[in-house]
C-alpha cells in the first residue's frame, strides 16, 4: 500500500509538471488519448505482473502481439472467418502458447527467461512469414464493424480499452488480492519450495500464471490491432514486453517473485505513458524518449529501494546480517 | 532494546568457555560484538590485557579472533577448498591469478583434521548440512585462530561428528586456543567446557566451574527456576499397528523398500546418522518425491498418495526440517501460513474469507503460546521457537492422524523446546500417530515410545523404549546389529 502511494504520489507531480509546462496536456482529446494508451498496455501488463509474481518472466508480449495482428487480419479479410471465431481464435491461441511456456518452465524446468525469449524470437519470425513480411491492416471493417467499434468506441468520450482495464483490473485486483488462487501466486513466488509442502500444486499454479498472460496479451493484441489499423510484422509491437515488465516493476513487483498489487501495477502503466506524453508535450527530442523511460523507472526502484532499507532499519535495531568473509589485512 | 546489560565475561589462553542462555539471552549480540559485526555502547574489551576496540571483522581478525556462525556461511556453487579460503586467496607469481594448487594442498590438513574425507574439489552445494558445517569450521582452523568463537556448531552434526569435533576442540586448547562455545545440547558441555558462563535476558546469570557442569543446574540458571522434567512422559492408549507402511522407498537410496509400523498414540522415533535417509524416507511418504508405490495402511484404509495434496487429503502432514526453505513461507504473516495447506476450506466462492482465517490463526497462536504482536506478523520477525510453533500450527489447525516431525526442535531454546514436546506429547494422547526424525540423542531417547535406527536407507532395527539406550542407538546406527533390538521389519 505504502509503495502504492509512492509511486502514486510520482505520478500526480509528473501530471501536475507537465500541466504547468503544457496546458495542452489537459486537452480533452489529449486525456482521451492517453486514458486509450493506459488502457491497451495496462491490459497485458497485468498478465506480466502477475508472471512477475510467481517470480518468472514473459518476454513474448510484443511478439505475439504482433502474431494475433498478423493473424486477425488475415483471419477476417483474406479467409473471411465471422469475426466472432476469429476474436475467439485470437483469444485461444495465446492462451495454448502461454499453456505450452508454462509447461517447459514447470515440467522440464527450464528458465522462464529462456522459454520466453525464445517465444519473443519464434513468435516474430511467424508473424512475418505467414504475413510475408507485408503489412496487414483491416479496410473498411465491412463484416465486422462490431468488433472494431469495440477497440474504438468511447463511451462518455472514455476510449473502450480504458473501460475493459478497468474492468480487469477489478477482477483481478479480486483475483490476485483475494482468491485462492491469488494466494497462491504469491506463495509459490516466495517460497515455491514451501507451497509445495503444503500440498499446492505449485506447478499449476506457476502455468496457470502464463496462461493468464497469453489471454490478456491476445485481448490486447485485438485492441492494439484495430488501434494501429495496420499490422507491420516487424515492428508491430516492438518492446511491448519492457513496457509490461517495466510498468511492474515501477508498480512494486519484484523480480524476485513474491512481491506486488495490481494498483500498482495499473500505475505503473500510466507513469510510463504519461512520461512519453510529456516527452512529446514538452518538445523534448522524442529520440530521447526511452532514455528518459529508462532514468524514471531506475529512480522509482532506488527510491523504493531506499525507503524499503530505511524501514527495514526501523524495525530490527539489531542488523541480522552477517559478515562477509574478511580479507586478510595486507602485509 | 538492551540487547545486552552490563555483562562480563573472561576466557583464559587455553581455556574452553561454554556460554548458555535460552535464545534471545544475548549470547550472540556478546559474540557478535567480540566478532567486529556490532559496536558496544559502553564497557571495554581486553585482550592479552591490551585495551582493543574492533570495529569491523578484519580488527577481529588481525587479533585472531575467529568465528564460526550458526547459520551456514559457506557458498554452494564453489568447491570445499574455494570455500576454506575464501576472501583471502593466495595468488600464483604469474598473473595474479588464484593459487588452485596451494589452496587444495593446504586445505587437505584441515579436513584431516576435522575427519572429513571428501575430495577439496567436491562442490559444498553436494555436501550434506553436516559435511557444510565442517567445511565452515576447517576455515576457522585455516585462520589460524587464538580465539574461536563457535556458535551452535554441532546442532546439525550427528554424534560421532559431535565427538569428533569435541575432540579438536580439547586439542585446540591444549595447543593454548581459546574457545567460546556456545551450544543448547547441554550434555556435549561436561565433556568439552572448563567453565560454563550462563546469560539470561541479557545480563550474567552466573557461572559453573568444571566440576560444578551439570545439566538440570545449567537449565536452571538458564531460566531462572528448575525444570526437573520437562519430558512427559507417556500414558496414552495405544492401537498397534495404526499405520503400516511396506516397501517404502526414497529418491536417495531407491534399491532399499522400508517397512514399518506405527501405534495410534505413539511417538515413534527416527534415530540415525545424518544422511542415514531418514528425512528423505519421510519425504517420499507424503507423496514428495512423487506417487508413493508403497503399501500405506492406515487403520483398515490403504491410502492412494499421488502426491503431497492426497497425503494432506489423509491427514498426513510432515513439518519437514528445514522451517526458512521448506516449512514456512517467511515473507508471509502467521495467519497466511497457517492457512496455506487448507486455504479452500477459508474461502467461498474461491474468495477468501479472513474473518475467518485471522479467527484460527489466534486460537493457534493462543493454544500454542505463539509470541508474537498480531496473527499479521510476518515470520521473518519472530523467533525460531515462535516459527516452529506455527509451522506446528499450521497442522495442527487441521487435526493430524499421523504427524511426521523432523527434527522439530532444531536451533530451539530450552523453554520453546520443552513446549514443543509438551504439544507432541498431547497430540499422540489425541489419538494421532507421531513420526519424529531427530538427531538429538536426548530428545530421542527421552520423547519416542519407540526408536527405529536407520543405516544407510534401511531401518536396521526397532528399540522398545525400555531397551532405548544412546549406546544401543549407535551400534544400530553404525549398520551392526543391537541385542535387543527387534530385526527390522520382516514381511509377514
Amino acid at each position: 500500500m505504502k509503495k502504492d502511494l509512492g509511486i502514486f504520489t510520482l505520478l500526480v507531480v509528473l501530471c501536475g509538471l507537465t500541466a504547468l509546462k503544457s496546458p495542452a496536456f489537459l486537452s480533452a482529446a489529449n486525456l482521451a488519448n492517453l486514458a486509450n494508451v493506459i488502457g491497451l498496455f495496462g491490459i497485458f501488463s497485468l498478465g506480466t505482473g502477475l508472471v512477475i509474481i510467481t517470480g518468472g518472466i514473459d518476454l513474448s508480449v510484443g511478439s505475439m502481439i504482433a502474431l494475433t495482428g498478423v493473424l486477425l487480419s488475415m483471419s477476417l479479410r483474406e479467409w473471411h472467418w465471422p469475426w466472432p471465431l476469429a476474436a475467439l481464435f485470437i483469444l485461444v491461441l495465446p492462451m495454448v502458447l502461454g499453456s505450452l511456456h508454462g509447461l517447459l518452465i514447470t515440467r522440464l524446468r527450464i528458465q522462464p527467461f529462456i522459454v520466453t525469449l525464445c517465444g519473443l524470437l519464434i513468435y516474430r519470425g511467424l508473424a512475418r512469414f505467414i504475413a510475408d513480411d507485408t503489412t496487414k491492416g483491416f479496410g473498411d471493417w465491412e463484416g465486422y464493424a462490431t468488433l472494431g467499434n469495440l477497440a474504438h468506441a468511447r463511451p462518455l468520450g472514455i476510449p473502450m480499452p480504458f473501460w475493459f482495464l478497468v474492468g480487469l483490473a477489478v477482477i483481478f485486483w479480486f483475483v490476485l488480492h483475494r482468491s485462492v488462487y491469488g494466494r497462491y501466486l504469491f506463495a509459490v513466488g516466495r517460497n515455491e519450495e514451501a507451497a509445495r509442502f503444503c500440498g499446492i500444486n505449485t506447478r499449476a499454479v506457476i502455468a496457470g500464471s502464463y496462461v493468464i498472460a497469453g489471454l490478456l496479451t491476445g485481448f490486447s493484441g485485438i485492441l492494439f490491432a484495430f488501434y494501429t489499423n495496420s499490422v507491420s510484422p516487424s515492428n508491430h509491437g516492438n518492446f511491448y514486453e519492457l513496457y509490461g515488465i517495466a510498468a511492474a516493476v515501477l508498480g512494486g513487483c519484484s523480480l524476485r517473485g513474491g512481491e506486488g498489487s495490481i494498483i500498482g501495477i495499473i500505475i505503473g502503466t500510466a507513469l510510463l505513458q504519461v512520461l512519453q506524453n510529456l516527452v512529446n508535450l514538452l518538445g523534448i527530442p522524442s529520440s530521447l524518449n526511452f532514455a528518459v523511460m529508462g532514468a524514471v523507472v531506475l529512480l522509482g526502484v532506488l527510491g523504493d529501494q531506499i525507503a524499503q532499507r530505511r524501514a527495514t532499519r526501523r524495525l530490527a535495531p539489531v542488523s541480522v546480517a552477517t559478515p562477509p568473509a574478511a580479507p586478510e589485512p595486507k602485509k | 532494546m538492551i540487547a545486552l546489560d552490563n555483562v562480563s565475561l573472561r576466557v583464559d589462553r587455553g581455556e574452553v568457555l561454554a556460554l548458555v542462555g535460552e535464545n534471545g539471552a544475548g549470547k550472540s549480540t556478546l559474540m557478535k560484538i567480540l566478532g567486529g559485526v556490532h559496536q558496544p555502547d559502553a564497557g571495554e574489551i581486553l585482550f592479552d590485557g591490551q585495551p582493543v576496540r574492533i570495529r569491523h571483522v578484519s580488527d577481529a581478525l588481525r587479533l585472531g579472533i575467529a568465528f564460526i556462525h550458526q547459520e551456514l556461511n559457506v557458498l554452494d556453487n564453489l568447491d570445499v577448498a574455494a570455500n576454506v579460503f575464501l576472501g583471502r586467496e593466495p595468488r600464483s607469481s604469474a598473473f595474479g591469478l588464484i593459487d588452485t594448487r596451494r589452496i587444495h594442498a593446504e586445505t587437505k590438513p584441515f579436513l584431516d583434521r576435522l575427519g572429513l574425507t571428501v575430495p577439496t574439489r567436491t562442490r559444498v552445494g553436494q555436501l550434506s548440512i553436516a559435511q557444510r558445517q565442517l567445511v565452515e569450521i576447517a576455515r576457522a582452523l585455516s585462520l589460524q585462530a587464538r580465539l574461536l568463537i563457535m556458535d551452535e556448531p554441532t546442532s546439525s552434526l550427528t554424534l560421532p561428528e559431535t565427538q569428533r569435533l569435541l575432540a579438536l576442540v580439547r586439542e585446540l586448547r591444549s595447543q593454548g586456543v581459546s574457545v567460546i562455545y556456545i551450544s543448547h545440547r547441554l550434555g556435549e558441555l561436561d565433556q568439552c567446557a572448563d567453565r560454563v558462563a550462563v546469560l539470561r535476558d541479557g545480563r550474567n546469570a552466573g557461572e559453573l566451574a568444571r566440576d560444578e557442569i551439570h545439566h538440570d543446574r545449567m537449565v536452571g540458571m538458564m531460566v531462572g527456576r528448575e525444570i526437573k522434567n520437562f519430558y512427559v512422559t507417556s500414558s496414552a492408549p495405544r492401537t498397534p499397528r495404526h499405520l503400516r507402511v511396506r516397501g517404502l522407498r526414497s529418491r536417495l537410496f531407491p534399491q532399499h523398500a522400508v517397512s514399518f509400523d506405527a501405534a495410534q498414540g505413539e511417538i515413534l522415533g527416527f534415530a540415525g546418522l545424518v544422511g542415514a535417509g531418514r528425512s528423505e524416507l519421510m519425504k517420499a511418504l507424503v507423496g514428495l518425491d512423487g506417487p508413493v508405490t508403497a503399501d500405506v495402511f492406515l487403520g483398515d484404509k490403504k491410502l492412494a498418495i499421488n502426491s503431497p495434496r492426497d497425503a494432506i487429503g489423509h491427514g498426513l502432514y510432515l513439518a519437514p526440517e528445514d522451517r526458512a526453505s521448506e516449512g514456512l513461507v517467511l515473507r508471509m504473516t502467521i495467519r497466511e501460513n497457517i492457512t496455506l495447506p487448507c486455504l479452500p476450506h477459508y474461502a467461498a466462492a474461491g474468495l477468501i474469507q479472513r474473518k475467518r482465517e485471522r479467527a484460527v490463526a489466534e486460537e493457534q497462536m493462543s493454544s500454542l503460546k505463539i509470541k508474537a504482536p498480531t496473527a499479521e506478523s510476518l515470520l521473518l520477525n519472530l523467533s525460531g521457537g515462535n516459527q516452529q510453533k506455527v509451522v506446528l500450527g499450521k497442522w495442527l489447525a487441521m487435526r493430524p492422524a499421523v504427524m511426521i516431525l523432523d527434527e522439530p526442535t532444531r536451533g530451539i531454546d530450552v523453554g520453546a523446546k520443552a513446549e514443543i514436546y509438551r504439544l507432541m506429547r498431547a497430540l499422540a494422547q489425541g489419538g494421532a500417530v507421531i513420526l519424529m526424525v531427530s538427531s538429538d540423542m536426548e530428545e530421542v531417547l527421552n520423547l519416542s515410545d519407540r526408536v527405529a535406527v536407520m543405516h544407510e536407507g534401511k531401518i536396521t532395527g526397532l528399540l522398545e523404549r525400555a531397551h532405548c539406550a544412546e549406546d544401543k542407538i549407535m551400534q544400530l546406527a553404525m549398520g551392526r546389529p543391537s541385542g535387543c533390538a527387534q530385526p527390522a521389519f520382516t514381511e509377514p
